[in-house]
């Protein structure tokens, strides 16, 4: 079996390149870009119609909202809460401050079992802090069991989409993938036959292994209870058949009551999968020994990386409400045409371009081009379940960039081409007069460049407008001289 | 009632004809328009971009220039977008309370020229001819930002002689989004050439919208392929009658 690439992302230790460098590669890959469109075109149109047909989806939204809000502004208090839950069901509670704190506790606790071998179901907290390198380099190897996570696995590839991680691939590709991965001589390209070899291949993992991971959803502080939504049943298997069961939470998955998923239930399948519920929902309240049934030991690792950092930042702590839903992924422009793989994050997509920085941290050249990885359009917010204003911490996001740039990278920062534009285009429209010049300078400056009204070529950096698109050149009057003008005339 | 033209810098740049036919519109409609010419840029460049700070300054501004007004009217759903939704975070940045009581007592007056046409003045129709076939782009900022909704097609419907075809996807950027189609020049490529694709699909001889900087953006995609397919601003649109 190949092993995963381990490519530097946002989270690991190597430097990543900017978005845009990312962003040409995937917009070369004609397959992906079909692939995507395809995929993201078909569930727009499917949530926008589980959406519809809901009378209160607004109030649900806005439920969502408050009660997100309200768990972060208490989130010590119901994380107390919540680890005296899980150990009065008889749970074992970790805190981790970062991923390779969180990665030891849960290499220890394999390691105690003397497990070889961990089966895994979609945990986005443990590819944040890539447990599976960790575990490898322990010796333990990590099987992903969720079909999609199982497929990116074996093609060595990374995740390029929260909830589809295999989006970027299609039948085609995933057929050709299994026959060589699973040494398949005859295999269709039919979903059914496809699934078919992944379940023969994942039982028996299943019943073989010692120790589960998964991720979590929702944890309720009030019961311990904690809860993973999927649509194929092998998260269930992977909580349920190995004697040991880890979990690894952010510490934002939290809700404070077992009510509150009367709310989230409603939002969350319709908004990530367009159904109205989900095929399988798991709950799992510690461990129960005297029914025989579930894991005989279960540990939660709660984990921060960052997240009390973002918790700080006003505006930027509304970005730990997502309920990792990817609704904005997929309506998101920018993401249809470059995919998942240009973020160079776990977290890919819109609530990645806010959330990947945040957690790193301000000044690092990958992550900062993240929050610019956006037209601005807006979609992303109108589809979020819990209300997350993106555009709001993309631009606030950007403030800090150009703010840390400005005054921590000494002068090359301050001689930085576009800072000293922005700062006299700023001295310019702040004085009536220095306006007016500067048209007509521009004016004079464009003749080299203009041809009957168009300019075809800009230097330097505009030349990316150039490159594809013509340029409209300035007219020769502009509005401000017609209004005197005519204004003298009427002779008022 | 005192109605400012915010003009916007891009259109006194780059689209006058936009901004006299706005003055026309609305003079026509019996509105008496003034242009306070101490107006320069209401600073959404430099706070999309990430120079907030570079920005507080021409917030002041433009709360002192049209505060006397009982309404300020721009040809730009961008622009009011700016003004409506991040004027108040502006002030907040600031730390000036004056400038946030300013902005608060300013931003409900300040409009675009399709909401003050239909919701503010009650009108649809204003007696425009043009005789062509167009499709129209929503804009994201117009679409989603002031939720503008249906205001514009109800002032294209009313125009006498027009053939308004629906334009597919119409609700997905053109991919301008400011620095973003210079810093992401790729991208946004790619998300103007789905547009073109959409816009010569509905056979239109021209593209309407009320933002020239999408406009901008689109024209310079059907310049550049030499498209045969004009862009024009609504108000332009609105401003042409059977006389003229």
């Amino acid at each position: 079996m190949t092993s995963a690439k381990h490519a530097p992302d946002a989270f690991s230790k190597g430097k990543t390149p900017t978005f845009e460098v990312s962003a040409r590669e995937s917009l070369a890959d004609h397959q992906l870009r079909r692939n995507l469109g395809k995929a993201t075109k078909t569930i727009r149109g499917k949530r926008a119609e589980a959406v519809g047909e809901m009378p209160d989806w607004e109030e649900l939204r806005e439920a969502g909202r408050a009660l997100k809000e309200r768990t972060m502004r208490h989130l010590d208090h119901y994380l107390v809460e919540l680890e005296e839950s899980v150990k009065r069901a008889g749970g074992h509670v970790h805190w981790a401050r970062d991923g390779e704190e969180a990665n030891r506790i849960i290499a220890e606790i394999a390691r105690s079992h003397e497990a070889r071998e961990v089966v895994k179901v979609k945990s986005i907290a443990t590819d944040e802090t890539r447990l599976n390198e960790h575990l490898e380099s322990e010796g333990i190897e990590a099987v992903e069991t969720d079909l999609a996570e199982l497929i990116i696995q074996l093609a060595g590839e990374t995740s390029s989409h929260i909830l589809v991680p295999a989006i970027h691939k299609n039948r085609a590709e995933i057929r050709t993938l299994f026959m060589r991965e699973l040494g398949l001589d005859d295999l269709s390209d039919e979903p059914e036959a496809l699934t078919e070899a992944a379940r023969l291949y994942l039982r028996k993992k299943f019943l073989g292994a010692k120790v589960g991971v998964s991720g979590a959803n929702f944890a309720v502080a009030e019961t311990g209870t904690v809860c993973v939504v999927e649509s194929e049943g092998n998260g269930r298997m992977c909580t349920t058949l190995p004697p040991v069961l880890v979990t690894l939470m952010g510490i934002e998955k939290l809700i404070p009551e077992w009510r509150d998923f009367e709310v989230f239930m409603q939002t969350l399948p319709r908004s990530s999968t367009a159904e109205r519920m989900n095929p399988y929902t798991s709950f799992w309240t510690g461990v129960s020994p005297e029914s025989g049934d579930g894991p005989e030991e279960f540990h939660l690792v709660l984990l921060d990386n960052g997240r009390t950092d973002v918790l700080a930042d006003e505006i930027g702590r509304q970005s730990l409400n997502c309920i990792r839903c990817s609704a904005c992924l997929n309506v998101c422009p920018v993401y249809e045409r470059t995919g998942g793989h240009a973020y160079n994050s776990v977290y890919p997509g819109p609530i990645g371009a806010i959330l990947t920085p945040q957690l790193v941290g301000i000044g690092k050249p990958g992550p900062d081009s993240l929050p610019y990885a956006s037209s601005l359009c807006g979609a992303c917010y109108d589809v979020c379940p819990v209300k997350i204003n993106i555009p709001e911490v993309l631009i606030h996001l950007r403030g800090k960039v150009v703010r840390n740039h400005q005054d921590n990278d000494g002068l090359k920062g301050k001689l930085d081409p576009e800072n000293v534009a922005m700062q006299v285009m700023a001295k310019t429209f702040s004085d009536r007069r220095l306006y007016e010049a500067a048209q007509r300078l521009a004016l004079i400056g464009q003749w080299p460049l203009a041809r009957s009204g168009t300019i075809h070529r800009l230097p330097g950096k505009l030349s990316g407008w150039t490159a594809t698109r013509d340029l409209k050149a300035l007219p020769k009057e502009t509005f401000r001289q017609w209004w005197k003008t005519r204004k003298n005339r009427s002779g008022s | 009632m005192r109605v400012a033209l915010f003009i916007t810098c891009f259109n006194d740049t780059l689209f006058p004809e936009t901004g006299r036919a706005t003055v026309r519109v609305l003079e026509r409609l019996g509105v008496e328009v003034d242009f306070p010419v101490e107006q320069t840029c209401c600073g959404q460049m430099h706070f999309n971009t990430g120079y907030q700070r570079e920005a507080i300054p021409l917030v002041r501004r433009f709360v002192e220039v049209f505060e006397p007004y009982d309404a300020v009217v721009a040809p730009s759903g961008s622009c009011v977008g700016m003004v409506r939704e991040l004027y108040g975070r502006a002030a907040e940045l600031a730390g000036d309370a004056e400038l946030a009581r300013g902005v608060e007592a300013l931003v409900p007056r300040v409009f675009e020229l399709s909401e003050f046409l239909v919701n503010g003045l009650g009108v649809t129709d204003i007696g425009a001819y043009y005789p062509h076939r167009v499709t129209y782009h929503p804009t994201c900022h117009s679409l989603r930002m002031l939720r503008v909704g249906e205001a514009p097609l109800k002032l294209l419907r009313a125009v006498r002689g027009l053939d308004l075809v629906e334009l597919p996807q119409a609700e997905e950027c053109c991919g301008f989004g400011g620095t973003f189609a210079v810093k992401n020049a790729e991208t946004s490529t790619a998300m103007l050439s789905d547009k073109l694709h959409h816009v010569k699909e509905t056979g239109a001889e021209a593209v309407a919208a009320g933002d020239n900087s999408c406009l901008l953006h689109i024209g310079g995609g059907l310049q550049r392929g030499q498209d045969g397919i004009d862009t024009v601003h609504l108000a332009e649109i609105l401003d042409a009658t059977e006389r003229r």
